[in-house]
């Protein structure tokens, strides 16, 4: 070693020891091992699968409500009860004719024999002779979406016109199927919500423990005039990696299930019980909105931790400037 | 460039360790500062590093009240004092490359602009080769050096150091000594708190000596 003291950065000699001036790969200057990202990974996978799980259940649920409401809206049925002395028939046909002069109406079918006895065998039994029952006759009216007829006037000239007449639009079963629905939307927000403040609370207490077990690390950096947002920066990116992985792994996770179930539906095909689901929840497939709302998920949980660990590191690193008790002795 | 105007320095609810501190720091100038242990040398040196705030009485640093200081303001005032840690505080998951070029880095210099300057300096005080290995297999002294190397990569207008010469032997100490003078030659003030009166011999400078809180100057 050389006694000649020079500062260094005056004049460079010719460096003989140039193999030491190739470019290296820095280290991380938070060490990846020192944050228990495993656990956090696997927590953060786990709720984003469930929010994906809960969203798609509101956009399923969202997506079949309106379905139901322009299915039933779609058609409305004209009920003609027997009544003595006239003829039920010839009612029917009055039914028919002044449904079809209707503007807004697009078509009028009268429910035929063995259609009655279909529906009522499940509570009559097989073997029904409706001759003897006073069993009311239907009409089902298909509508126009786009240009309804005057409800209103045409239930008035039923009743007016036609013995035993009336009119069901459906509209009470419609308000109670989208209460229903909007309350499970509602709910399912409600759910989401709650999973979203988990994750935050999760990410602020790995955050803390990860600032702990780093605190050394942060006081150098504090000695070395690192600005706050750098070392909140160093902890933050870390988070975001650790999120992104976790919340890709859920939320794949979670269209994996989506797609399973509607291939179930489909390969079960006329399986009572899969009729059964798709009778309330169609193919149980999610629109494209939903898919492309989980992936919007994926991306804002990953968004989420980041922003919750930089805040987190910024609030410790206040309270820290100026009451540091860094150097001992 | 440092001013103490009648410091006092109390922890808790007990007596003052510092009292009436009253001095100056002077651009480019050389200080020893000594005392026995626990004479509160390092409490000093933690306000002359902002990292303690006094109980009383006025610090200016840089021209700047401390106490009017925003924290957002602290690490461009940090980044003109180095600091030389009795116990290193080098990073063991980094090797001492990274080390020492931590402070350039935390400033966002590209690593290609500093590399012959770490290199360079890591070379003068004599850890050439162990520029990539990792402090914990390193010595006391071996250590220490790349600990001042750090302090020093990025010309600092006031160096301070804790026992630097605490963990080195005597011609390793005699030549970290010149490092500081030639250091403080090119203008950086330079602040020594040391027990080591043979260091303190070997240089003839201000001596500012703590004895029960109370700093005597002698110059």
């Amino acid at each position: 070693m050389s006694d000649t003291a020079d500062v260094p950065g005056a004049d460079q000699p010719v460096d003989p020891d140039m193999h030491l001036m190739r470019e290296r790969k820095l280290a991380p200057i938070v060490p990846t091992a020192s944050i228990a990202s495993s656990a956090l990974t696997l927590v953060i996978a786990i709720m984003t699968y469930l929010a994906s799980l809960t969203l798609g259940a509101v956009t399923i649920i969202g997506d079949t409500a309106r379905g139901w409401q322009s299915d039933i809206a779609r058609e409305i049925t004209i009920q003609v009860r027997p009544v003595e002395g006239v003829d039920l028939a010839q009612s029917v046909l009055e039914a028919s004719r002044i449904a079809e002069g209707f503007e807004g109406v697009t078509g009028v079918t009268v429910i035929g024999e063995e259609v009655m006895k279909d529906l009522l065998e499940p509570w009559l039994g097989s073997g029904l002779d409706l001759e003897e029952l006073p069993v009311p006759q239907l009409l089902t009216v298909a509508i126009d979406d786009d240009d309804p007829p005057d409800l209103e006037t045409l239930r008035r000239k039923l009743i007016e016109n036609v013995a035993g007449a009336s009119m069901d639009d459906h509209r009470a079963w419609l308000d109670r199927l989208v209460a229903m629905a909007q309350t499970t939307v509602v709910a399912g927000f409600l759910i989401f919500l709650l999973m979203m403040a988990s994750t935050v609370l999760t990410v602020i207490f790995a955050t803390r423990g990860a600032m702990s077990g780093n605190a050394h690390i942060i006081e150098v950096l504090h000695f070395v005039g690192a600005e706050r947002r750098f070392i909140a920066g160093e902890f933050q990116h870390h988070f975001m990696m650790l999120g992104l992985r976790g919340s890709a792994a859920g939320g794949v996770l979670a269209l994996l299930t989506f797609v399973v179930f509607a291939i179930w539906i489909w390969w079960r095909g006329n399986d009572p019980s899969a009729e059964q689901a798709a009778t309330f929840f169609g193919s149980f497939s999610m629109s494209l909105t939903g898919y492309i709302g989980t992936i919007l998920l994926i991306f804002a949980i990953a968004a989420l931790t980041a922003v919750t660990s930089r805040f987190t590191v910024l609030r410790f690193l206040g309270t820290l400037d100026r009451n540091s008790d860094e150097i001992e002795g | 460039m440092i001013r103490f105007d009648n410091v006092g320095v109390r922890y808790g609810i007990g007596e003052e360790v510092l009292q009436d501190l009253t001095f100056r720091l002077e651009p480019g100038s050389f200080q020893f500062l000594t005392g026995q242990s626990g004479a509160g040398k390092t409490s000093l040196l933690r306000l002359l590093f902002l990292s303690l705030q006094p109980t009383r009485g006025l610090i200016e640093v840089f021209g700047r009240d401390s106490s009017a200081l925003e924290p957002g303001e602290l690490p461009a005032v940090r980044r003109r004092i180095g600091i030389v840690f009795q116990d290193f505080r080098l990073l063991d998951h980094l090797t001492l490359y990274e080390n020492v070029a931590l402070p350039l880095r935390v400033r966002g210099q590209e690593e290609r602009t500093y590399r012959r300057d770490v290199i360079d300096l890591l070379k003068w005080v004599g850890l050439k080769d162990c520029i990539d290995a990792h402090p914990s297999i390193l010595s006391g002294g071996e250590q220490q050096r790349a600990a001042v190397a750090r302090a020093l990569i990025d010309q600092p207008e006031l160096l301070l150091a804790d026992e630097p010469t605490g963990n080195l032997d005597p011609v390793l100490a005699r030549r970290l000594l010149r490092l500081f003078i030639e250091l403080n030659r090119s203008g950086t003030s330079v602040v020594i708190a040391t027990h080591d009166h043979t260091l303190m011999e070997q240089f003839d400078a201000r001596r500012m000596i703590l004895d029960q809180g109370h700093l005597h100057i002698h110059e």
